[in-house]
């Protein structure tokens, strides 16, 4: 059983997505407003955070960076696509991944257990390879699903960490945009790239000591990105 | 039989050709025959001038010719005369005429004279050749006569003066004195008379060309503004007007051009101010319908899996599966409706990415479990830079479409050809019939006009079709020669 915080302000919309996720075993706590949602947040953790962008009073995006300055929850945003450039706003605020609006029962619930696993379904379970690996200032715990950079420990979104994960898995190895999207957002091939792009910016931004150089996650132009080497 | 009422006749002439050509050859341009006209009218005018002018001149000329000779002739024949006797022998005849001749100076006559029906005397020699009928004429005649003729390709003229008697001047005595002189320096004159009206009248008319060409300057500019002003129009530029100036027919019709120009351009904008609106408000639906389906979309699980219980009764199952069948419809071509209306609002966005055509094929197929039904042509490494939800979305509408109205076995083939990427998707059905053909890429175009509803939201092709054109690529429709629908693809590799 999953907690689900839903923050939608359409009554119809917040009591179909509860009814719907309710009937496949997850307990939903619908508000509608983003400061009932903070408050909920505090209140009680949820396991993973449903957010419409549209809200009256502070705004989907405001929410989404106020959560991530004090919790790793996962976030997935409900936006209707034409919200295009809130979507990507969203995610470079630290959402993990975004439905559209209209979307089935099945769908919600296939992506928020996808954004929820910690591990990408093709990387190495622990316990079958190296537990902790190093590279360079950065320390990986796959058992722990930690990452410390010299000694201190990164706070990571679940999609981050899942991405960092995945790359690092197999190192020097390239994976094309399309390939991520399949493998760490559980995406169709032709999912929206920019997921990748935001979150690997994120990434950078935390595991980088110069971001625009990078040393970990490096661009291939023309195919992907690639972890190292080093 | 009667094939023959049907056969057709011999070929007729083909004489279009020839006529047209023709036609145009003898209507020149209004410039040409504005400055033809002008020369034609200044050359006839010039002519006339000079032939009336050389007329006068030439008839003053003779006339003064012959006056001149008459009164010289008829001083000397005065004065010489009186001293002759009434009947004149040849000896007294031959002494009048030297006299005569020697009178006449410069004029270099030479005389004769007769006496009755005697022969015509001449100072020495021959007498002078005398033009015909002129002796009968000037016997029975009481003045001078003159007569102009050509002798030896020379002009020359006879004079004729019949003598009176001294006390009866109106009695004709019978002698008659002749005289015969060149009129060669007159002729010159006249030469140099037609030299000079020739001479002037050509200038005139080259000089008339000038005023010609200014005047068809002068009337065409107004034209040619107004034919450059009606193309910039046809080029779609509404807002093209003509300066007009002075109040004659061609400053009215550039003024009537102005007003339609006006009237065109307002009623586009209106058009478009109307078609603008209509398109907001079918965003505008669509948004506003968004919300109550996403509630409604949110429950179709439940609604599903109630009907496939089989804890409710047939019928309450029926219609819980239907509402969530029409649910995912109405979901499905309200985000299609949404689509256009992103493309209508230039909203739509490209996110390129450098991809596998390949993969991308493959994938899109297998997602929709088509992958057994499609043949797959592409070759390896092909790559291109493309947004691949939205070629997601071109490849599944028109594999979707091949398979439901065309038939197996549907294939798509990937290939580079230069700069471009060339998808094909073709099939062996029926092919699209061809009042269809130029309208499949329009909105709410159904293939199959029987069925009031088909699968399909009706916008599916034309979000296709726009897709592509977001690319900066073409998406177009044709039927294959040995039948079969093919829609081509065509995609810039590397879009700038």
């Amino acid at each position: 059983m999953t907690r689900v915080l839903l923050i939608e302000d359409d009554p119809a919309v917040r009591r179909g997505v509860t009814l719907g996720l309710r009937r496949r075993g997850h307990e939903t706590e619908a508000v509608g407003t983003g400061e009932d949602g903070l408050m909920s947040l505090a209140a009680c953790p949820p396991d993973v955070v449903l957010l419409d962008l549209m809200l009256p009073g502070m705004s989907g995006l405001e929410v989404c960076r106020r959560i991530r300055e004090i919790s790793q929850v996962p976030i997935v945003i409900l936006s209707a696509r034409g919200d295009d450039v809130d979507v990507v706003v969203g995610l470079e605020f630290g959402a993990d991944d975004y439905i559209v609006k209209p979307a089935s029962d099945g769908v919600i619930e296939a992506r928020l257990r996808a954004v929820m696993r910690r591990l990408a379904p093709s990387q190495p379970v622990a316990g079958t390879g190296d537990e902790r690996t190093t590279h360079g200032d950065l320390e990986i715990d796959r058992v722990a699903l930690r990452v410390r950079k010299r000694g201190a420990e990164l706070a990571l979104a679940p999609s981050e960490l899942k991405l960092l994960l995945f790359l690092s898995a197999w190192p020097d190895q390239t994976f094309s945009r399309q390939q991520l999207l399949e493998q760490v957002w559980e995406h169709s091939y032709y999912g929206d790239s920019r997921l990748v792009d935001a979150c690997v910016t994120r990434l950078r931004a935390k595991t980088e000591d110069d971001p625009r150089n990078p040393r970990y996650i490096q661009t291939v132009r023309g195919f992907g990105y690639r972890f190292g080497p080093l | 039989m009667n094939d023959r009422a049907f056969a057709p006749g011999p070929p007729r002439p083909r004489r279009r050709g020839v006529t047209l050509g023709l036609r145009r050859f003898f209507t020149p341009g209004l410039r040409t025959g504005l400055i033809l006209g002008f020369v034609l009218v200044s050359a006839l005018s010039a002519l006339t001038t000079a032939a009336l002018t050389f007329h006068q001149a030439r008839t003053a000329i003779l006339q003064r010719a012959q006056d001149n000779a008459v009164h010289d002739l008829r001083t000397q024949v005065g004065s010489l005369a009186p001293d002759l006797p009434a009947k004149p022998d040849e000896t007294d005849l031959r002494t009048l005429t030297r006299h005569l001749d020697r009178a006449g100076g410069s004029r270099d006559w030479r005389t004769a004279a007769a006496h009755g029906d005697g022969p015509l005397v001449a100072a020495h020699g021959a007498p002078p050749e005398l033009p015909a009928g002129l002796r009968t004429s000037a016997s029975a005649a009481t003045t001078a006569l003159v007569q102009r003729f050509h002798q030896g390709g020379q002009p020359r003229l006879a004079v004729a003066l019949p003598v009176a008697y001294a006390d009866h001047p109106g009695r004709p005595s019978g002698l008659v004195v002749y005289a015969v002189f060149s009129l060669r320096s007159q002729q010159q004159d006249v030469d140099a008379l037609v030299a000079a009206a020739r001479a002037g009248a050509l200038p005139v008319v080259l000089a008339s060309v000038v005023p010609a060409l200014l005047l068809a300057r002068r009337v065409l500019r107004p034209v040619r503004r107004l034919r450059s002003a009606a193309e910039r129009m046809a080029q779609g530029r509404l807002d093209a007007r003509i300066e007009v100036s002075g109040h004659d027919e061609l400053a009215d019709l550039g003024r009537a051009f102005n007003t339609m120009a006006a009237t065109l351009q307002a009623d586009a904008v209106t058009l478009r101010s109307m078609e603008g609106k209509a398109r907001r408000f079918a965003a505008d639906v669509s948004h506003e319908l968004r919300t109550p389906l996403a509630a409604m979309t949110a429950v179709t699980g439940i609604l599903d899996g109630e009907a496939a219980s089989g804890r409710l009764g047939a019928e309450t199952s029926e219609v819980l599966a239907l509402v969530a069948d029409e649910t995912r419809k109405l979901a499905h071509m309200v985000e299609d409706l949404m689509e256009i209306s992103r493309f209508d609002a230039g909203a739509a966005r490209l996110n390129l990415d450098d991809i596998d055509v390949g993969a991308l094929v493959r994938k899109s197929l297998a997602l929709r479990h088509w992958q057994d039904r499609v043949d797959v042509a592409t070759p390896a490494e092909l790559r291109a830079r493309l947004d691949p939800r939205r070629i997601d979305v071109v490849l599944a509408n028109l594999v979707g479409n091949a398979l439901r109205h065309g038939g197996a076995p549907v294939r798509v083939l990937a290939v580079a050809a230069g700069q471009d990427l060339v998808i094909t998707v073709s099939d062996d059905g029926p092919g699209l019939p061809p009042d269809l053909l130029a309208h499949v890429f329009d909105r709410f175009t159904k293939g199959d006009t029987s069925r009031t509803r088909s699968e399909g939201s009706g916008l599916g092709l034309a979000i296709a079709a726009e897709n592509a054109r977001l690319h900066g690529g073409t998406l177009t429709a044709a039927n294959a020669p040995e039948g079969g629908a093919v829609f081509t693809l065509t995609l810039p590799r590397d879009p700038a």
